[in-house]
């Protein structure tokens, strides 16, 4: 039996590793599976705290229908085989993020440290989820009290099925 | 794990920030674009077992955003390719002062 801590540390560095490969990998194929690894592993974060809806669509939109998306462009444009070398600044850039990084780090530490730790919501989450199961937990709310935002976006993802489809059209 | 998830998702913020300003190829600044959305999914989630069912459906909301942002980016990006032969941002220049 695996602890959670390790394994939220185990799906931290899976992540984190697959961020940096996304940003060093030469060829825009290794990136988009070093994205995938990424994702996959944030999805395992997801479970950890105990959004198993968002966990189960980040895996299935994510990882699989946008990353074939940008699978499918890569592989229209002809781009698979792109080795130029296209990083900008040097180790001034990386020293600096590497500063930014470890300050917004520290902030993020203090912001979760001074919260309720396991505050009112993780409660009422878990009551939730023992009400309606993992799904209905999000319905519920997103049924009710969010309808009218969920509705509009349906209108939103009609206008970029449109939108895409003038823009990549042959002749405009 | 709401303090690890939230430094995680800095971390990854700021990953994601440097690819955008370093890349120089559209379509792994558009990667690392995603990367950025995602880091914020994990702090609303983190933050969800602070204050309740809401953060996660807001991040419900920011994913129909992203596909639907995906889609036009890479229509976008294909259509630039018809004109330029090529995704390197520098070459995009008509617009630089």
């Amino acid at each position: 039996m695996l602890s959670a801590t390790f394994l939220f540390y185990l799906f931290a560095g899976l992540a984190i590793g697959g961020a940096i490969g996304v940003v060093m990998a030469k060829s825009p194929v290794g990136s988009l599976l070093f994205m995938v690894t990424a994702l996959a592993a944030m999805a395992g974060t997801f479970v950890l705290l105990e959004a198993h809806f968002l966990a189960a669509i980040q895996i299935i939109v994510y990882a699989g229908a946008i990353m074939v998306l940008f699978l499918f462009v890569i592989m229209l444009l002809n781009l698979g085989h792109d080795y130029e070398k296209d990083l900008k600044g040097g180790a001034f850039a990386v020293v600096s993020f590497g500063v930014i990084g470890g300050i917004a780090g520290l902030r993020a530490q203090q912001l979760g440290a001074t919260g309720m730790q396991d505050g009112p919501g993780g409660a009422a989450i878990d009551a939730l989820i023992a009400e309606h199961g993992a799904v209905g937990a999000i319905a519920t709310e997103l049924y009710t009290t969010y309808v009218v935002p969920f509705e509009i976006t349906g209108i939103l993802l009609l206008v970029a099925i449109v939108g895409a489809l003038v823009l990549a059209k042959r002749e405009v | 794990m709401i303090t690890e998830a939230l430094v995680l998702s800095a971390i990854l913020f700021v990953i994601g920030t440097f690819g955008v300003l370093v890349r120089r190829n559209a379509i792994i600044m558009f990667l690392c674009i995603e990367l950025q959305l995602n880091a914020v999914n994990l702090s609303f989630v983190a933050f969800s077992r602070m204050f309740g069912i809401e953060g996660q459906i807001f991040v419900f909301f920011v994913m129909t955003v992203a596909a639907a942002e995906a889609a036009v980016g890479l229509a976008i990006i294909i259509s630039i390719f018809r004109h330029y032969e090529t995704v390197n941002v520098d070459s995009f220049n008509l617009l630089k002062w």
